[in-house]
């Protein structure tokens, strides 16, 4: 608990600057994940990720040290490669998008763990903990890393604010963005130029292997909660920031803990909340939508069940009792009676002589379902040459869902029919 | 003067041959059509007008300059397929990236902006969706949308490809309404367009093409059967399959 607040009031120096510039970094890499994910190159941070190993075992054969300078260099030349080189196979190949980036990467990360083995096996003292840029390892990040690192998210930051509207149209409608005279070719270069500094910029706090889902969780977990772009990139920012903070937290305080896989399960978590709780399509709105369009039919059922038999009594009689519904209708008693409470509290019913009578309104509501469902069914037989019989099913659900504008137009295409195919008459 | 000015203009996808020789002259200040089968090459030429595909000959001339001196001046109109209606933005959003072109590299859109991007959705019905997110309208609303982003373009030449594709009687006829208002205001609006019944009542001008230009004219003078079966009769189909059995075999473009 100690260690917690330590943590959290960022007391240690240390602890302060590492916090800092992972969140920096995570920032950089969730906003140029919104963009790469929404051009539908999600992919090609992955092939990134896995493709900067090998620049960085090079930069360090050839300095033999971890200066971070050297290191990000090498990734950001080899990560570039990877680009161009899956850009070359698709132009001048047969081979499509997929396998040309399966291949990169499989080449780029075996290349890479190849140098990686052979500097391990050699005698060099300063090639402890190289390896901690496999999987990251905020503990081991110096003042000077996140100089460097964090200075590099700082610059994704801004070119992709002052930007903005140049990505959102590219991303959108690469035709227009043509059409109106932006360079297209160099914007696109300059976004896969700036998913290989996001990765560059992770490769010590969460490690090459794990950096490509910090591109692409975010703004998956964002795009439940939100349908605007700006909002998104601020959701993404948020809970790219939280996982990475949660990350280095878990690192700090348990000894030997890897940041990066404790940073992806933290945002993939956040995804998976999202997708349940999420505003924007997540699974509970979903749910409660659902549930709501059930009560819906239900509540409009038992109304048109009510008008039925106020049809069939000629008008006169506009109550009937539980019983005569549930001989209609198979529902269970408690269900029909929430529904008919619920339908009382509407102004729709009213309790009369222990039975139930239509109020006006609920009159009115239940004449109108039968008459889009009469409707539904004449238009089914005129218009799509269906027999009389097989247009019920379909006209008890399509009933509930036609909205007032398209029961005029309906009304006016079939002329105000008088009778439904099966002879009943048509209520207006 | 002329609108647009196409000389020796010829186009191939890969190895294959899509637009052939075309010459053409069309003066400013009319609706123009552009009509022919499936694979006569309609979008191609709009595209390459636009200058978003490589030309292989020939030279094209918008208001009597190159492209590059009148974008301002121009507005395109893709189809309605060829984006991702997914993306998370409204109409609004949409229609303002017609202003985009005028605004510098670091320009924010400006008030001005947001009001004739508010004029342009006004204008096309839309006011009432202006917030909706775009994945939740329909067809002839979404096609609508893009109509209302060349609108606030502020445009002098419009090209538009299959605006009408997908889109219901109500709002083709709003759309057209829409159309020839502009045209009236001195636009020039091209138009590609599928449907034969409807062209002679839309355009004054038309434009038959099938891999080479078959007619270029005002439209009671173009609009003759002849015309129209040279366009629509003989497909080119020995052509076609030349230029697909050049493609697949990787023959040569030319002899080395």
């Amino acid at each position: 608990m100690e260690n917690f607040w330590k943590f959290v009031l960022l007391s240690e120096f240390h602890v302060r600057y590492v916090v800092i510039g992972c969140t920096l970094i995570s920032i950089g890499t969730s906003i140029v994940g919104v963009f790469v994910s929404l051009r539908k190159r999600a992919l090609l941070g992955d092939v990134v990720s896995h493709a900067v190993l090998p620049g960085i075992c090079l930069a360090f054969l050839w300095k033999e040290e971890k200066n971070p300078i050297w290191l990000g260099i090498g990734a950001f030349i080899s990560g570039w490669l990877a680009i161009v080189c899956t850009d070359m196979i698709r132009r001048y190949s047969k081979l499509k998008e997929d396998a040309s980036l399966a291949i990169v990467l499989s080449i780029f990360f075996g290349a890479g763990i190849m140098l990686l083995t052979m500097i391990q096996q050699s005698d060099n003292a300063s090639q402890a903990g190289l390896d901690s840029f496999l999987f990251g390892k905020a503990a081991s990040i110096t003042s000077d890393d996140v100089k460097i690192f964090g200075g590099i998210a700082l610059l994704i930051i801004i070119t992709i604010t002052l930007l903005y509207k140049h990505f959102q149209i590219l991303c959108f409608d690469e035709m227009f963005a043509k059409a109106i005279g932006l360079p297209v070719k160099k914007m696109e270069l300059l976004l896969s130029t700036l998913a290989v500094l996001a990765v560059v910029s992770g490769i010590q706090s969460v490690g090459v292997v794990l950096i490509s889902g910090m591109l692409i969780i975010p703004y998956a977990a964002a795009r439940f909660w939100t349908n605007r772009l700006s909002v998104l990139l601020l959701i993404a920012a948020l809970i790219g920031s939280l996982s990475s903070i949660g990350g280095v937290y878990v690192s700090y305080t348990i000894s030997r803990m890897p940041t990066g896989p404790w940073i992806i399960v933290i945002a993939f978590f956040f995804a998976f909340i999202s997708f349940i709780f999420g505003t924007n399509k997540g699974k509970i709105v979903k749910l409660l939508q659902n549930w709501q369009y059930q009560r819906k039919i239900l509540d409009e059922n038992i109304l048109k069940t009510f008008y039925q038999i106020c049809e069939k009594s000629g008008g006169n009689i506009s109550f009937c009792s539980v019983e005569t519904i549930l001989s209609k209708r198979a529902y269970s008693p408690l269900k029909l009676h929430n529904a008919l409470q619920r339908l009382w509290k509407q102004g729709y019913i009213k309790p009369e002589k222990k039975c139930w009578k239509l109020t006006p309104e609920g009159y009115e509501k239940g004449k109108r379902i039968v008459k889009l469902h009469r409707l539904w069914e004449v238009y089914l037989m005129e218009h799509l040459k269906l027999n009389p019989e097989h247009v019920h099913n379909d006209a008890e659900l399509i009933e509930h869902i036609i909205t007032p504008e398209l029961e005029k137009e309906l009304e006016e295409k079939l002329r105000y029919p008088q009778y439904d195919p099966h002879q009943s008459p048509i209520p207006y | 003067m002329n609108s647009l000015f196409v000389q020796d203009l010829s186009v191939s996808y890969q190895r294959k041959p899509v637009l052939w020789n075309i010459n053409l002259k069309v003066p400013t200040g009319k609706l123009v059509g552009i009509l022919g089968p499936n694979g006569a090459g309609k979008s191609t030429l709009i595209k390459a007008i636009m200058g978003l595909i490589p030309i292989q000959s020939g030279q094209i001339l918008i208001l009597e300059k190159p492209l590059s001196q009148v974008r301002q001046q121009i507005s395109y109109v893709p189809q309605r397929e060829s984006v991702d209606w997914d993306f998370p933005a409204s109409v609004f959003d949409v229609v303002l990236m017609g202003r985009y072109g005028k605004l510098g590299l670091l320009q924010r859109p400006r008030t001005s902006d947001k009001e004739i991007a508010l004029d342009a959705i006004r204008l096309v019905g839309l006011e009432n969706y202006k917030d909706r997110q775009i994945s939740q309208l329909s067809g002839g609303q979404q096609q609508r949308v893009f109509l209302a982003r060349a609108l606030a373009q502020k445009a002098d030449i419009y090209f538009m490809d299959e605006p009408f594709a997908g889109v219901d009687i109500a709002t083709e006829q709003a759309i057209i309404a829409i159309l020839r208002r502009m045209r009236d205001d001195g636009k020039t609006i091209f138009v590609v367009h599928h449907d034969l019944q409807t062209a002679p009542n839309y355009f004054d001008w038309l434009i038959l093409l099938n891999m080479h230009l078959v007619a270029s004219g005002a439209t009671h003078s173009t609009f003759t059967s002849k015309n129209l079966e040279e366009t629509y009769g003989s497909k080119l189909t020995i052509l076609s399959k030349i230029g697909e059995l050049r493609d697949k075999s990787e023959f040569p473009a030319r002899e080395s």
